[in-house]
């Protein structure tokens, strides 16, 4: 098997930040919540409080950790709706390839691509209010296309390979084929793109809670830490610092990590190494 | 004086040694041919003389090009050997030019990049080249792309880059490998007259023995990175003395051993079967065009017959292959096996399909990477109304039947090579014990030796199983070899059938004519 | 070539009457959205304490009382004509506010836009050319790190850095376009913030798909005519990478036009990004659901554009679908 330099950082980047929101459910240093007046705008390494307290005197650590909960399960659930949507979107264009519902199924496809996520969220919100749950629903419509544009690509090529009408020759339907033939054979690609959207989606759900569209109050999130931090940057620079970092690291492992499992997964490159 | 020199020539690409003390010289004027099955290094040695290695390759030895000394010459003065001294041509016409460019521009280049004149000049060069070639300008303008002409004729483009500045030396890598055989002959024929107005040198690369045996003055065969053999044409063929090469020439003009059992009643009948497809929409509000793939086409197999299918590709052999599979819906016509037909109604009839399986061009593409030989053989068992007991048992008769032990069963596709994966394919095949079996090119993508063997497997189970085959191919030595009877198609109809000797020593359509014309022949192929 | 014309024209109308489609499919879209789901919307912009003779004039005044096919007709109406209707909050029309805040928002992301392909462009074909040196692998982890920093704190990083310690540039704002010098000086740091991780993802791309196309048979065809590797690469593969590196710039205008909205929230710029909070905070549903058609009109006008630059570059898709 290849080996990709990226795989152990990224997974590490991972791993930790993962464990960071899996820990905050038994244990977060402080509770999250506690408004300190005495306490606030404290250093980092300062007692009590390791990256410091915020406006508030909340302990930014322990609200990174909860934040990192809840950036990761919008990030999951999000690109959970768009895979489950639009993987069998996606199969079923590909099976149908030039028939009408193929037709059908990309023109509603385009569509939803002139929708960026935050058209989505600013769309859901003036409706129905702010809340975590926009995010969500904003981030997986923004992915079902995706996913199902990836999936038809791939399927397309895989349908027209020899094995496909082998199985055909075999008496088995499209249905079928799909599962047994075609979703075995992209799912690499698919756990690929996973990460790369989950990566992206943590991004965009960090920017809709910034600009106040996604999760609320009292909840943390780092997207609106970084919003409270930016009146008071000069004098607390560590509120902006800490969150920022968070979300760098966690995209940043998340991307080496999907990096390394295209090297180590993608058929086309391990061809090139045998 | 010798146009090129190479002796001792060795490379390697990192550690893996390719080439081995090659050695070999070639006339101003002459045809040098290199022969060996894929992988022995014969393309190496083509990229060694224009150094264009991939990259990390290491090459040694002396290697004299005119008396410019190649392997030691600067990057510089290589780029201004290639394309005016020496000059290459490549297997894939259809991806060896660049698409987003004109022919003419792509040819242009070629004469600018060597000679300082104006555009308008270089623009009347190249349209005289092009006639040189055969692509006249009444029907290709210097504007056309390349998607918008042939394969052959994109062949010509290529060719036309490459003697545009009327090199010493042309190297033509695999040059018709990909093209259909009435093409080839038109591009061989075009080689061999370029050679003799330049005079210049040719250097063919070709797996094929029959090609070379028509082209080259001089043949070396390679294998596994040396040259075992070499000598004139007319001396090497009558004098073959290394086991490779014989087992080469051997293989070639095989022709397996077959008891024919016939019985008089048709296994498989197909009646004016017509298959159209609607063309893309060429534009605003056009109506769409129909093509029709396969054109009121009605033959019959007998029970025990190897029927051939011949034509060239885009003929509608593949689509009449799949018409009969229960693949493709027909416009028009009746396919029947037995007295069942093939489609009842609008779906395929499972109790005809159980009779009847197939064995594709690829052997890389025709199973599933990720499932084991023995899911992979026993796919078809999914025709069967209950899933047979003794499945795994069924799988390793299967298997031993084409040569391979049951332990294969355990192992994935990858672990085989090209013959092996067609044996698994064969294997696959037989399982469900049908009466008809379709090849579907199923030798084309092999070596000559590995195709011998699979050919030979083939005529040893039609005996055994009592198998019916249809066999379709472009390839006229390998439906020559294991065919009674043979079907000519072209654009969608056939205009010939009749005994296969027959249509071959005494072809009546012009079509089928042209065709055995075209084929390049061995000495031992020669009746 | 003016052989081409007659072609392209037809690919042209060909493509034109998809975006025709495409945008009235995300018309209808949007009205059902914003004056069907919410259930009678002069209660939901008024709240629920509102006065029935206020809500009766507010249902006049935008129409309510008339069957919602007909109010999309009429709302679809005046979009053809340029008129966006007229703000509930301010009494203005929607359309002079929205060009008002375009003068922002449309130089910002092309900015943006020219920013990032000028970054991206050389550093993807440095890297590309020169694969696996030092020059690739800083490309390669450069670009990695721009990705995953979010645009918004990095707007924040570069404020305090550029604004706040050395004075360079002014922390948010926007002085007007009377002087275009600083005015463009107050759009630098939020384009640059807004280029970063397009550029990034850009670079990325460009490499790949020089790679792909240097390992093309028409490159090797290339260098058998005895062009040099820069030639081949100038002249035969920086064209063909183009067409995926296109799609990409597609798709970014998308992500640009979102990362605008936000990227105006950290440098206080009065643009679209805006308005359409305003209007959001204020119910002003009019305000929303004509600059969200706008958004989404930019999106699909953009990608419209991508697909007739890719047959510029690309014959084979002329002919073709």
């Amino acid at each position: 098997m290849p080996r990709s330099k990226n795989l152990i950082p990224g997974a590490v980047l991972t791993a930790f930040f993962t464990a960071l929101a899996l820990i905050s459910f038994v244990y977060t240093p402080h509770d999250h919540t506690t408004v300190d007046i005495v306490n606030r705008f404290r250093k980092p390494l300062g007692g009590d409080f390791l990256l410091g307290t915020d406006h508030f005197g909340r302990d930014i650590l322990s609200m990174i950790m909860v934040g990192a909960r809840i950036s990761i399960a919008v990030a999951v659930v999000a690109v959970g709706v768009g895979m489950v949507a639009g993987v069998p979107i996606g199969l079923a264009a590909a099976a149908n390839k030039g028939g009408i519902l193929d037709e059908l199924i990309m023109r509603v496809n385009d569509l939803v691509f002139a929708f960026p996520s935050l058209v989505i969220a600013i769309l859901i919100t003036a409706v129905f209010g702010p809340g975590a749950f926009n995010a969500i629903i904003a981030i997986g419509i923004f992915n079902i296309p995706v996913f199902a544009r990836l999936t038809r690509g791939a399927a397309l090529s895989l349908w027209q390979r020899d094995y496909i009408l082998a199985a055909r020759v075999a008496g088995k339907g499209p249905v079928r084929i799909s599962a047994e033939h075609i979703l075995p054979n992209i799912a690499n690609l698919l756990i690929v793109q996973g990460t790369t959207q989950f990566s992206l989606g943590i991004i965009a759900e960090a920017g809709l809670s910034y600009v106040g569209l996604g999760t609320q109050p009292p909840a943390p999130s780092w997207g609106r830490m970084l919003a409270d931090s930016q009146t008071m940057i000069l004098f607390a620079p560590h509120m902006a610092l800490f969150p920022g970092l968070a979300i760098v690291f966690t995209v940043l492992g998340l991307n080496l990590m999907g990096d390394a499992l295209r090297d180590i997964l993608d058929p086309r490159i391990r061809r090139d190494a045998r | 004086m010798t146009l090129l020199r190479i002796k001792n020539l060795s490379c390697r690409i990192g550690q893996v040694p390719i080439l081995h003390d090659v050695g070999l010289s070639l006339e101003a004027g002459r045809i040098a041919g290199i022969i060996g099955e894929s992988g022995c290094g014969k393309s190496m040695t083509a990229h060694a003389i224009t150094r264009l290695l991939p990259p990390g390759s290491q090459a040694n030895g002396t290697l004299l090009l005119d008396k410019t000394d190649i392997l030691t010459a600067s990057e510089a003065e290589m780029c201004a050997l290639r394309g005016k001294t020496v000059s290459m041509i490549f297997q894939e016409p259809m991806t060896a030019l660049n698409p987003v460019k004109t022919i003419g521009d792509q040819v242009a280049e070629a004469i600018m990049i060597h000679k300082d004149i104006p555009r308008s000049e270089a623009m009347a060069q190249t349209r005289a080249t092009l006639d040189r070639v055969d692509i006249p300008a009444d029907r290709f303008p210097l504007t056309r792309y390349p998607h918008e002409i042939s394969g052959g004729q994109r062949q010509r483009v290529c060719i036309a880059m490459a003697i545009a500045l009327r090199p010493k030396l042309l190297i033509a890598d695999e040059p018709t490998t990909a093209l259909d055989v009435t093409t080839q002959a038109g591009i061989l024929n075009l080689l061999a007259r370029l050679v003799r107005e330049d005079g210049m040198g040719l250097l063919m690369i070709s797996h094929d023995l029959a090609i070379m045996h028509g082209m080259a003055d001089h043949i070396h065969i390679i294998q596994k990175g040396r040259v075992v053999e070499n000598g004139p044409t007319r001396h090497l063929f009558r004098h073959m003395k290394h086991p490779c090469s014989r087992a080469l020439l051997a293989a070639g003009t095989h022709r397996p051993d077959r008891k024919v059992k016939v019985c008089e009643t048709p296994l498989l009948t197909v009646e004016n079967v017509t298959r159209t497809y609607t063309l893309p929409r060429t534009g605003f509000r056009v109506k769409p065009g129909l093509f029709r793939a396969v054109d009121g086409v009605s033959f019959s197999i007998r029970k025990g017959e190897s029927l051939g299918i011949v034509g060239e590709s885009g003929c509608g052999k593949s689509t009449l292959a799949r018409a009969i599979l229960g693949l493709e819906n027909t416009q028009a016509g009746e396919i029947r096996l037995g007295k069942e037909a093939v489609f009842t109604g609008k779906r395929p009839n499972r109790a005809v399909r159980r009779k009847m399986q197939v064995v594709f061009q690829d052997p890389y593409g025709s199973f599933n990477p990720r499932h084991k030989v023995a899911r992979l053989v026993s796919e078809p068992f999914h025709l069967l109304d209950t899933h047979p007991a003794d499945a795994s048992d069924q799988v390793a008769r299967a298997l031993a039947a084409v040569g391979l032990t049951p332990e294969d069963a355990d192992k994935y596709p990858h672990e085989f090579s090209g013959g092996q994966r067609q044996r698994i394919a064969i294997a696959r095949a037989l399982i469900i014990r049908p009466q008809l079996i379709i090849l579907d090119e199923a030798v084309s993508a092999l070596d000559i030796s590995v195709r011998a063997r699979i050919l030979e497997l083939l005529a040893h189970l039609s005996e055994t199983h009592g198998l019916t085959y249809l066999f379709i191919s472009h390839d006229l030595s390998v439906v020559r070899s294991i065919t009674d009877r043979v079907l000519v198609m072209q654009l969608g109809k056939i205009v010939e059938e009749g005994p296969t000797e027959q249509i071959f020593d005494a072809p009546q359509h012009p079509y089928t004519r042209s065709l055995i014309a075209a084929a390049p022949q061995l000495p031992g192929n020669a009746t | 070539m003016p052989a081409n014309v007659p072609v392209m024209l037809r690919y042209a109308l060909l493509r034109l009457q998809s975006l025709v489609l495409s945008l009235f499919a995300a018309s209808v879209v949007i009205f059902l959205t914003v004056e069907v789901v919410p259930g009678d919307p002069a209660v939901f912009m008024l709240g629920i304490n509102a006065q029935e003779d206020t809500l009766a004039a507010l249902r006049a005044e935008l129409g309510l009382d008339q069957p919602p096919w007909q109010r999309y007709f009429s709302w679809a109406g005046g979009l053809l004509t340029g008129d966006l209707g007229t703000s509930y909050t301010y009494r203005t029309p929607v359309a002079e506010m929205v060009a008002d805040r375009l003068r922002i928002s449309l130089p910002l992301a092309t900015y943006a836009l020219v920013l990032g392909t000028l970054i991206a462009f050389p550093a993807g074909i440095l890297a590309a050319t020169r694969r696996g040196s030092a020059a690739d692998t800083s490309v390669m982890g450069l670009t990695q790190c721009g990705i995953a920093i979010p645009n918004f704190w990095f707007a924040m990083l570069i404020i305090l850095v550029f604004s706040i310690n050395l004075r360079w540039f002014p922390a948010g704002g926007f002085p007007g376009w009377e002087d275009p010098f600083t005015a463009i000086k107050a759009l630098t740091l939020p384009a640059i913030a807004l280029a970063l991780p397009q550029a990034s993802i850009l670079a990325r791309v460009m490499r790949s798909a020089l790679l792909d196309t240097l390992g093309e048979d028409y490159i090797r065809t290339a260098r058998a005519k005895g062009l040099t590797r820069r030639q081949v690469l100038w002249r035969h593969a920086l064209r063909n990478a183009l067409i995926p590196v296109l799609t990409i710039i597609g798709l970014q205008f998308t992500f640009l036009i979102a990362g605008g909205i936000i990227i105006e929230q950290v440098f206080f710029l009065p643009g679209l990004g805006r308005l359409i909070f305003q209007a959001i905070s204020q119910r002003d549903m009019i305000v929303v659901e004509s600059v969200v058609m706008l958004l989404v009109f930019a999106v699909i006008v953009v990608n419209f554009a991508v697909d007739l630059a890719y047959a510029w570059i690309d014959p084979r898709l002329r002919t073709a679908r």
